[in-house]
C-alpha cells in the first residue's frame, strides 16, 4: 500500500473542501449572518491540515487499483467529518453524530435528515441551509472526479480513482484521457445544473432558493431548504423539478452522446429500460391514487398525474423531493415507490440505488440460467447494447448484491433494536442504501430520523456510504488484509 | 496528436507508453479485451475492443478526428488493410507494420499506392543493425545521424584499457582523438558526460565521432578485433534472412545454424554462400564442433530471449570475440546488464524508435525538427538530431553563452557536410544539423534544451 500518495490526494482533498466552503462563506456574506465564523474555522483548518499533508516529495508514485478504491472511501469519511464541523461548532445541530449524519446524507446525495421538523428546517441560517444543499452538489459526481479535472494526481493510474467513485457495474472513458473525462463530465453537469437554476428564476423561486434546489436536484440529494418542501411551489416549477430529477439520474454517457450528435446511441438499453420503468411506474400510481381518492387526499386527474410523476421521478432518481406525502396513499402505490428504491437511477448519473445496468445484467443473467436448464450445453453469452457483458462483470454484480444484501439485512437488525416498527425500519435502511432520504411510516415525507439512537445513525452513515461508493471500496476498507504489508 | 494503435502487442505497448507520456491523446484497439484493459488500466489512454480493421471499430476510436494510425497487429495484411480503411475513414497518416518479406521488399510501393506515411519491418531493421555492429564490432551499439555522416558508438572499457582513468578532457589533449563523449553508464547509474569525468573500467560510453575518427580513436587505445571475419548465427528466422541479404557481398562467411530442417533447405538454396547446419542449437557439443571457440562472431537470433541469452553467455565463456544478443522482452534490462552481454537488441524497441521519431518530426511547428532520435540508455537518455531552421533563438549565440538546462549535450553540429566536434566557441547556424544529447526525454524542438 503506498500510504504516501493516500496522504497526498488526502492533502488535495481537504484543500478542494476548503474551496467548497466559499459558497456557504459568501451565503453568510449575503445575510450577515455570524455563522459565518464556523466556516472560517473548519476551512482554516482544512487549509492547514491540507498543506502538512502536501509536504514532501512521494517516494513512488504507483497507485494499483487497492490505492485507487481506499483513497475514494477515506476521503469520502474525512470530506465528511470535515463538513459536519460548522454544523457542529456552530452549534446549529449540537450532536456531533447528528451533523455527521447530515453531512454524510448531504454528500452521498441521500437527502435524509435528523433536523426533526419542517419549522426546524427553516429556522437553520442560510448559510447552514446552503451548505446542506451544496454538499450534494460536490457528491453527485465525485469530489474526486473534479479533483482529477483539475490536477494530474498521480500521472496515468487515475482511472482506478474514478472506478471506485462513479457509479455503475463498469466505468468507461468518455475520451482517451481521464482528466478529459472528469472535465466534460463535469462541464455537462454544470451546465445542466445552470440551465435549471434559471428555469426555476423564472419560475419565480427567489435566487437562494433556486440555488438550492438546483444543487439538490442535481445531485439527486433531496434535502429542503423550508418547512414545507416542494409542495408549496407553483405546478411550472414542479414539473420543471420532476423534468431535471429525470435528466440527472439518466447516464451521463448519453449526453457526451447527444453532444457528439450520436442520438441513436444516446438511447442504449440502460436508458431505454430506465424510461420505461418510470412511465410504468407514474402511470400505476396516478390511476391508483386517482381512484383511491378520499378524505386523505383529493386529486383531479392532472394533479393524480403530477403527483404521481413528481413522488416517481424523486424516488427513483433517488432524490427524495416531496410534494405530497406519499405515506398517506394505498399501499400498492407505497410498494411500487419502495420497488423503485431499489431500482435506482442509472449508471455513471449522479443517482442511487442498485442501479437499471445491473439489474439488466442480473435480469439476462436469469434468463440464462434458464436457457442453461432447457439446454445444458448451449453457449451463450450475455449482452447488452450488442455488446457481450464479460463474465467477471457478471461475476461483480452479483456478488455486489450478495454484499448488498447482507449489509442490509445487518443494518435491519441493529435498527431494530431502536425502533419497534418494521416498516420503518426497512424504508429507513432503503431509503440511505439507496440514498433516497425519506422512506415510509415514521421516517415518511413528514418524519425525520431525529429519534433514532446514535448507534442507528452510524449504521445508517455507514449505509449511506456504502450506497454512495457501491459497496466494496467501503467493505474493503475493514478488511484487514487492505493494510498488511505484502 | 491524437494517435490510434491497433494491436496491443510488446510494440503496441511501448508505442502507447511513449505516445502517451509524449503528451499525445493515445487509443489503442485489440481483440483481446484483457489485454486492452491491462493497458488502459497503466496508461492514461482509451482501450476499444472489437477487429481495428472494420469501420466501425475505428469509429468509434474517433478515426475522424485522428491525425496518425499506427497498425502493429502480428498480421502484415491486417496491418496494411487497417491503413486503407483508415485511409478511407479519416484524414489521418498511416503507418503499418509489415513483417513478411515478400511485402516488405515492395515496401515503397504499398506506400505509394496505399498512401502509407512509414511502412516497417522491424526484423529488417534489426538485421540492418546487426550488420552495422558486425561491421564496427569495437562498438556495442552504432547508430548513424546526419544520412551516415556521424555515429553515435557505444563502447565498453575493457579491463586494462589505456583510457582506464583517464578523464573525458584528456582524451582530446592526450591521445589527440576528436570525438565527443556523451554519456557514461555506470552499474545502474547513468550520466550525461562533463570534461573531468573519469573513466573506471567496465563503464559503457557512448561517443559521437565521424566513422574515421571513431576507427582513429580504437586504433589509439589498442583495442583489437576491428575486423569480423566469420559469424555464427543462431536461428534462422526472418532476420537472419535478411541478414543474409544485407551481408551478402560483406565478404563475412556465415555460419548458420537451425533446428528446423525445411528453414535450412530454405536458407541453403537462396544463399549459396552460406553454411547451414541443421541441428539443436542448444546443444553443446555441437555448437563446439561447429567451432564456437574460434569464430569472430556469434549472433543469438533464435526466436526464445532465455536460449539467446544463455547461448550468447556461453559463447561469453569460449572467448568469442564480438556476441549479439536478441532479446524481445526487454523490460528486465536492468537486469540484463548485469549479465554484460556485449551487445543486446530489441526490434520492439528499434521499432517503437523508428515510429516516435517519425511522431515527433511530424509534431513540429517552427523552429526545428526532430531527423533522427534514439535511445541511447533505455528510457534515460535520448540522442535527437534536428535541423535548425530560421526564427530559431538559438542561432549564431556561442554555445558558451547559451543557458542549457541541466543534462543537455549538444554533441555535434553539421554544416555543409563538414562536422564539427562543438567547443565552447562554436555557434549554430541555420540549416546546421544538430545532435543533442539529453536526459531530459520528449524533446520537440531545439528549443527545449535551454532554459
Amino acid at each position: 500500500m503506498n500510504f504516501h500518495i493516500i496522504k497526498r490526494t488526502i492533502g488535495w482533498l481537504l484543500l478542494f473542501e476548503a474551496m467548497f466552503f466559499l459558497v456557504p462563506i459568501i451565503t453568510a456574506i449575503v445575510y450577515s449572518e455570524r455563522e459565518i465564523v464556523s466556516f472560517l474555522v473548519t476551512m482554516s483548518i482544512c487549509i492547514a491540515l491540507g498543506l502538512v499533508c502536501l509536504l514532501g516529495k512521494p517516494k513512488s508514485e504507483y497507485m494499483y487499483a487497492k490505492e485507487g478504491l481506499v483513497i475514494v472511501s477515506l476521503s469520502w469519511i474525512v470530506i465528511s467529518i470535515f463538513g459536519a464541523l460548522p454544523f457542529w461548532l456552530s452549534g446549529a445541530i449540537p450532536s456531533f453524530v447528528d451533523a455527521l449524519f447530515e453531512t454524510v446524507s448531504g454528500f452521498t446525495t441521500t437527502g435524509a435528515t435528523i433536523i426533526a421538523t419542517g419549522a426546524q428546517v427553516a429556522a437553520l441560517p442560510k448559510c447552514m441551509l446552503m451548505w446542506r444543499s451544496f454538499t450534494h452538489w460536490v457528491g453527485g459526481m465525485g469530489v474526486l472526479v473534479l479533483i482529477m479535472a483539475f490536477l494530474p494526481l498521480s500521472g496515468a493510474r487515475n482511472m482506478h480513482i474514478m472506478r471506485a467513485e462513479s457509479p455503475g457495474p463498469t466505468v468507461d472513458k468518455l475520451v482517451p484521457r481521464v482528466k478529459t473525462t472528469a472535465k466534460v463530465l463535469y462541464s455537462i453537469y454544470l451546465v445542466m445544473t445552470l440551465l435549471e437554476f434559471i428555469m426555476l428564476l423564472c419560475g419565480g423561486m427567489s435566487c437562494f432558493e433556486a440555488l438550492s434546489c438546483a444543487f439538490s436536484t442535481a445531485g439527486t440529494g433531496g434535502f429542503s431548504w423550508n418547512a414545507e418542501g416542494m409542495g408549496v411551489y407553483s405546478s411550472y416549477l414542479q414539473v420543471v423539478v420532476t423534468v431535471f430529477m429525470i435528466l440527472f439520474s439518466i447516464n451521463f454517457n448519453s449526453y457526451y452522446l447527444v453532444l457528439r450528435g450520436k442520438i441513436k446511441d444516446a438511447f442504449s438499453t440502460e436508458v431505454r429500460a430506465f424510461l420505461i420503468i418510470t412511465i410504468l411506474a407514474i402511470s400505476a400510481i396516478a390511476i391508483n391514487i386517482y381512484l383511491t381518492s378520499g378524505d386523505l387526499y383529493n386529486y383531479s386527474i392532472g394533479e393524480a398525474i403530477k403527483h404521481s410523476a413528481f413522488s416517481v421521478g424523486s424516488i427513483i432518481s433517488t432524490t427524495g423531493f416531496t410534494t405530497e406525502n406519499f405515506d398517506l396513499w394505498p399501499a400498492f402505490s407505497k410498494a411500487i415507490l419502495v420497488i423503485l428504491m431499489f431500482i435506482g437511477a442509472c449508471a455513471g448519473s449522479t443517482g442511487g440505488g442498485i442501479k437499471v445496468s445491473r439489474w439488466l445484467i442480473l435480469g439476462k443473467g436469469v434468463i440464462y440460467e434458464l436457457k442453461m436448464m432447457l439446454h445444458p450445453k448451449q453457449v451463450r453469452k450475455i449482452s447488452i447494447d450488442k455488446r457481450p457483458v464479460e463474465s467477471e462483470t457478471v461475476r461483480a454484480v452479483s456478488s455486489y448484491l450478495v454484499a448488498y444484501i447482507l449489509i442490509y439485512i445487518a443494518s435491519m437488525l441493529i435498527v431494530s433494536l431502536d425502533c419497534p416498527d418494521l416498516e420503518t425500519n426497512f424504508t429507513a435502511v432503503a431509503a440511505t442504501i439507496n440514498n433516497v432520504g425519506p422512506g415510509l411510516s415514521a421516517v415518511g415525507p413528514a418524519g425525520s430520523y431525529a429519534f433514532f439512537s446514535d448507534v442507528s445513525k452510524l449504521v445508517f452513515v455507514f449505509d449511506m456510504l456504502v450506497g454512495r461508493l457501491e459497496v466494496f471500496p467501503m467493505l474493503l476498507l475493514f478488511t484487514p488484509a487492505t493494510w498488511k504489508k505484502q | 496528436m491524437n494517435i490510434i494503435i491497433v494491436g496491443c502487442g510488446r510494440v503496441g505497448e511501448t508505442l502507447a507508453e511513449k505516445l502517451n507520456d509524449d503528451g499525445n491523446i493515445v487509443t489503442i484497439i485489440d481483440m483481446s479485451s484483457t489485454k486492452v484493459k491491462n493497458i488502459a488500466n497503466k496508461f492514461d489512454i482509451m482501450g476499444i475492443v472489437g477487429n481495428g480493421a472494420t469501420h466501425m471499430v475505428q469509429k468509434e476510436a474517433g478515426i475522424d478526428d485522428a491525425d496518425l494510425l499506427i497498425a502493429v497487429t502480428n498480421s502484415d495484411e491486417l496491418n496494411l488493410l487497417c491503413c486503407m480503411v483508415a485511409k478511407k475513414a479519416g484524414n489521418c497518416q498511416t503507418i503499418a507494420r509489415v513483417k513478411n518479406p515478400e511485402y516488405s521488399t515492395e515496401a515503397p510501393y504499398l506506400k505509394d499506392e496505399l498512401g502509407l506515411a512509414m511502412v516497417i519491418n522491424p526484423e529488417y531493421a534489426a538485421a540492418e543493425e546487426i550488420a552495422r555492429v558486425l561491421k564496427f564490432p569495437s562498438a556495442m551499439n552504432i547508430e548513424t545521424f546526419a544520412k551516415g555522416k556521424i555515429e553515435l558508438i557505444k563502447f565498453k572499457i575493457p579491463k586494462n584499457s589505456r583510457i582506464v582513468g583517464m578523464s573525458v578532457k584528456e582524451l582530446t589533449t592526450k591521445l589527440h582523438c576528436d570525438v565527443l563523449v556523451c554519456t557514461i553508464e555506470r552499474g545502474e547509474d547513468a550520466y550525461i558526460a562533463n570534461g573531468d569525468f573519469r573513466f573506471e573500467e567496465k563503464d559503457i560510453i557512448s561517443f559521437v565521432a565521424s566513422h574515421k575518427n571513431a576507427t582513429d580513436f580504437f586504433a589509439k587505445i589498442d583495442h583489437k578485433g576491428n575486423t569480423i571475419k566469420n559469424a555464427i548465427v543462431v536461428g534462422g528466422h526472418v532476420t537472419t534472412h535478411y541478414l543474409c541479404d544485407i551481408m551478402e557481398s560483406s565478404g563475412v562467411s556465415m555460419k548458420i545454424i537451425e533446428k528446423d530442417r525445411k528453414i535450412c533447405e530454405e536458407l541453403c538454396t537462396r544463399w549459396k554462400n552460406v553454411d547451414v547446419i541443421n541441428g539443436d542449437t542448444a546443444d553443446k557439443e555441437l555448437l563446439i564442433e561447429e567451432g564456437i571457440a574460434s569464430t569472430d562472431a556469434f549472433v543469438a537470433l533464435s526466436g526464445l530471449d532465455e536460449e539467446n541469452i544463455i547461448l550468447s553467455l556461453f559463447a561469453q565463456s569460449s572467448n568469442v570475440g564480438k556476441i549479439i544478443t536478441k532479446i524481445n522482452r526487454i523490460d528486465y534490462d536492468n537486469v540484463l546488464n548485469r549479465l554484460e552481454l556485449d551487445t543486446i537488441l530489441s526490434p520492439k524497441n528499434i521499432t517503437s524508435d523508428m515510429i516516435l521519431r517519425y511522431v515527433r518530426a511530424t509534431q513540429n511547428t517552427v523552429g526545428s525538427n526532430v531527423e533522427t532520435l534514439y535511445n541511447v540508455i533505455q528510457d534515460e537518455v535520448e540522442a535527437a538530431e534536428f535541423i535548425v531552421k530560421e526564427n530559431s533563438p538559438i542561432v549564431n549565440i556561442p554555445l558558451c553563452e547559451l543557458k542549457f538546462k541541466p543534462n543537455v549535450l549538444v554533441a555535434a553540429i553539421i554544416r555543409d557536410g563538414v562536422i564539427i566536434t562543438p567547443r565552447g566557441h562554436d555557434t549554430i547556424q541555420v540549416g546546421d544539423a544538430v545532435v543533442i544529447v539529453s536526459k531530459l526525454m520528449a524533446l520537440h524542438d531545439i528549443t527545449d534544451i535551454l532554459k
